[in-house]
């Protein structure tokens, strides 16, 4: 095999997306060209913007020095959610583009079926994959370490490096728009449809290495969190007394080290079957397609509970904060955590109750996936009773987590209806499907994020956001929502079956109309989002919160001022209780000057998060498009840098505890400046991050 | 209970190594969680492997290609090269001189390649009779599972000269010993897998 014949593999101008259009310009080509070439300018046009405006500002060196090679798990945390926040906004436009097709799919529509088959493709790939997987990886990043009152997570480096994979992934995603097709077999991507002979194109090969990056990504992640809350918690920091965050994301780090593996095994079996002629899941020669269905799901279903578990860990914060109350239920809501991540892996049977197992098999599997509802129950009923006589306070993240408990019980009952398989095998393969899994992912997994990044964003970068913006792009969120798939449920039961681009049935049309106009509302909501998330960099003078508390939060990460410095806390907090800052504003000892200060060592900034992302991402893009000589020097490079670090000594570096007295020193005597304010003053601009001391759950 | 007591093993150098000691804690700790990770990427292989056991295709079985005399001799050599290795793990808890912990290794890494030599020679082999991967889903599974083995072999050969390198560059420092110490544990580890492999593959698969 010659390595450099043809230099660029099979990469060649009809990779383009506006080839079809130009060589064969009917009616169809040429609006599903605009649309694709449209997309492929998005992404141009942003990347040079971003090149622009970098240059322009002088900004790369600070880029380099103070993010890309930062081993910080904060600055990590946050260029995670960006990416999560950049990844939602396409695949959200996707959504709202095939919802359009549908409301217009009456015999036909203005999407190709195989355009429409890649927008369901690449949506459900980026939402899980792109979009969930580093909103949640990033929001643990950002505070899980100072919860446990820890410095950094126990591998600074390999978080890094788990960042650099996952953006290599999210690039693959984004550079398939500009060249070349992607997958068009579904999230999922079920072989034989994805096998060499039925889909030979780029598409699967571009699912498969995105997802492998991403999956190893966050194998490392899970690792790294699990190791984390294991060893680097402060001292009296015991197991009952950490926040329920914390034991949410150590349950989603041991799901994530369990359950990444099947996936690297069914993909690298697929990758083998397309590359080199292999046979595990290929319908001739002993293939068996069912070895596929049976390792995706077992990583798939355990997956669903690491997305929704942080989440639970968000609204449990959230809802005592805005109680103004203890969590209600804490060790029954830690079992239940526990009890959700073990039977995560006892239901994956449940995605493929219809091909062809006995009955008695589904039985045990519909049975053991009904059992996640009482657990899920438990906890639903802890939140409510959090909020029984406390002081609810309908801040924007506390909307969310109401809008969340209504809705996601909704979901919750149709889960429950699916996991009988008798049911299951009548809504089989319908929208109705589309609308429970949506029901569970949009309210559970996205409003608990972003009632995380309202919750958050103040501790991150100093300010509040515009809350009356927030509350109306949560509104939008909430009854587009509603709007969207609600309607789909009725759909399903009449019989529409998802992924499919247009239908017959003209009784179908109103109530997809229904649905278009939610997701037009949820456009409004994300556009919403991005206007606060300018009025507030705008007003950003008249909210800042340096005093770090805006909340009068109840745990560790609100300790220390906002942001907080690089090493968190000037001296690692003494743990005595539950909630451990609430208790230790009581006792008067949140705000203190020590006596003395020490050194503080902290890891050195490294080059390896950004050289292994430019380095996968060249060699999943040579794989994709058999470039071997490049494929096979990205190999090499891997291999090298790896070695490479392992030379490294020098990896330490100290922070002078004059430099930490002067810092902390500074934050103090802010709090001394600062008028402690009433909760009803939470949301002006005299709320500067000094809460006063209420007693809890007091009705005024 | 003293504090050294209670330290699982694996997990340290004992206390005469002070400092290092403290910092094997972590190190492993986490090391033992990817090893977690690892063993269930073998589980998953293992499942196809027997799953897709009978998918021969008409095309050539286990019968018609293992080689029972060449795999045991693989699989004294890997258990040899465990022994080793656990000399060199006591030549560095112990703190004996660097040349005889440098001495095991080598010996080590030199049980490790003739192990994917014979390895090697059997795949070889097995070509010449007609089991390719792409014969069956039966050769397709084998070809997932051993060769994984082996590359696992490979990568902690790769990973053994660059730690001797250390040692000659900067001595038995903090970096270095925890480096020994999780090889060892990846090498005992592939070990057991490779056990497994002999027991499920080789031996169940001529009986």
């Amino acid at each position: 095999m010659n390595i450099v014949d043809p230099p660029l593999g099979r990469l060649q101008w009809s990779s383009l997306p506006f080839w079809d259009m130009l060589q064969h310009p009917t009616k169809g080509n040429i609006i599903n060209g605009l649309i694709a070439t449209g997309a492929a300018s998005l992404v141009v046009i942003g990347a040079i913007a971003l090149v622009v405006l970098l240059t322009k500002y002088k900004l790369w060196r600070p880029l380099w020095s103070n993010w890309l090679t930062s081993p910080d798990h904060k600055k990590i945390g946050i260029m995670y959610v960006v990416i999560a926040l950049v990844m939602l906004a396409r695949a959200l436009i996707e959504a709202v583009l095939m919802r359009g097709q549908q409301a217009f799919g009456l015999g036909g529509g203005f999407l190709s079926p195989e355009h429409f088959a890649q927008l369901f493709s690449t949506h459900g790939t980026i939402m899980i994959f792109f979009m969930a997987m580093p909103f949640l990886t990033g929001v643990i990043n950002y505070v899980m370490p100072m919860q446990i009152g820890a410095r950094d997570v126990s591998f600074p480096v390999l978080n890094s490096i788990s960042l650099g994979l996952t953006a290599a992934g999210a690039a693959l995603v984004m550079v398939s728009l500009v060249i070349g097709k992607f997958s068009t077999g579904g999230w999922f991507g079920y072989p034989p449809y994805t096998e060499a002979n039925f889909s030979p194109g780029v598409g699967p090969d571009y699912w498969i290495w995105a997802l492998s990056l991403a999956g190893l990504g966050s194998t490392l992640t899970g690792i790294n969190f699990a190791v984390t809350i294991y060893k680097e918690r402060a001292p009296g920091m015991q197991w009952m007394r950490m926040p329920l965050f914390t034991w949410t994301a150590l349950c989603t780090a041991i799901i994530m080290i369990f359950a990444m593996p099947p996936l690297t095994v069914a993909t690298a079996q697929l990758a083998l079957d397309r590359y080199l002629g292999f046979h595990y899941f290929t319908n001739a020669l002993g293939g068996n397609m069912m070895n596929f269905a049976n390792l995706f799901w077992l990583f798939g279903h355990p997956e669903v509970y690491i997305l929704i578990l942080p989440a639970f860990g968000v609204y449990s914060e959230t809802i005592s904060t805005f109680s103004g109350k203890a969590l209600f239920g804490y060790r029954s809501l830690v079992m239940a955590t526990m009890a959700i991540a073990l039977l995560s892996f006892t239901v994956w049977l449940h995605h493929f109750f219809t091909m062809g197992q006995n009955a008695n098999i589904n039985a045990v599997f519909g049975i053991a996936s009904m059992l996640i509802g009482i657990p899920t129950g438990v906890k639903i009923y802890d939140w409510m009773w959090t909020m029984f006589r406390g002081r609810v306070r309908f801040t924007v993240p506390m909307v969310y987590a109401l809008g969340f408990i209504v809705l996601f019980v909704l979901g919750g009952m149709s889960g429950i209806l699916l996991a009988n398989p008798t049911i299951d095998y009548q809504v089989h393969n319908t929208v109705f499907l589309v609308a429970h899994f949506h029901n569970v992912a949009v309210p559970g997994v996205l409003f608990g994020m972003l009632s995380a990044y309202h919750f958050w964003f103040p501790k991150a970068f100093g300010f509040r956001l515009n809350e009356r913006w927030g509350m109306i792009s949560a509104l939008c969120w909430i009854f587009g929502f509603v709007g969207a798939f609600f309607p789909l449920y009725a759909l399903g039961i009449m019989g529409l079956p998802r992924r499919t681009v247009a239908y017959t049935e003209a009784r179908y049309v109103p109530l997809e109309w229904m649905a278009f106009l939610g997701a037009l509302l949820i456009l409004v909501a994300l556009l919403a989002l991005l206007w606060q998330l300018w009025l507030s960099i705008r007003d950003r003078a008249d909210n800042r919160v340096f005093v770090g508390d805006p909340w009068a939060g109840r745990s560790l990460e609100w300790a220390n001022s906002a942001p907080p410095p690089e090493y968190n806390f000037a001296v690692i907090p003494q743990i005595e209780s539950r909630d451990a800052f609430t208790a230790a504003k009581e006792q008067g000892r949140a705000y203190l000057r020590p006596d003395t200060y020490v050194d503080i060592e902290l890891p050195k900034n490294s080059a390896m998060g950004p050289a292994i992302a430019a380095i996968s991402f060249a060699l999943a893009f040579g794989l994709v498009w058999h470039i071997w000589w490049l494929v096979i020097l990205c190999f090499l490079a891997a291999i090298a840098s790896m070695i490479i670090r392992g030379f490294a000594r020098d990896t330490r570096r100290i922070v002078s505890a004059q430099q930490v007295r002067q810092e902390h020193h500074r934050w103090i005597d802010a709090v001394d400046q600062a008028t402690a304010i009433s909760r009803a003053d939470e949301c002006t601009s005299v709320n500067v991050g000094l809460a006063r001391q209420e007693a809890d759950g007091v009705v005024p | 209970m003293s504090e050294q007591a209670i330290k699982h093993p694996g997990l340290n150098l004992g206390p005469a190594h002070g400092k290092d000691d403290e910092a094997a804690g972590t190190v492993m700790f986490g090391f033992w969680v990817f090893l977690m990770s690892d063993a269930i990427l073998f589980a998953m292989v293992f499942a196809t492997y027997v799953t897709s056991l009978h998918a021969t295709a008409g095309g050539p079985g286990p019968r018609d290609l293992y080689d029972i005399k060449s795999v045991f001799i693989e699989t004294m050599l890997l258990l040899a090269s465990s022994f080793t290795f656990g000399m060199a793990s006591l030549a560095l808890k112990y703190k004996h001189r660097k040349a005889r912990l440098i001495g095991w290794m080598v010996v080590t890494l030199v049980l490790g390649v003739a192990f994917l030599g014979f390895e090697l020679h059997d795949f070889s082999s097995m070509f010449v009779k007609g089991g390719v991967p792409s014969r069956s889903g039966f050769l397709s599974a084998f070809f997932d599972l051993v060769p994984l083995h082996g590359l696992h072999v490979t990568a902690g050969g790769i990973w053994l000269i660059c730690l001797v390198g250390q040692i000659v560059r900067y001595g038995l420092d903090t970096k270095t010993k925890l480096g020994i110490m999780r090889l060892a544990l990846f090498w005992h580890f592939l070990d057991i897998v490779w056990i497994a492999i002999f027991s499920v593959v080789y031996l169940a698969g001529l009986t």
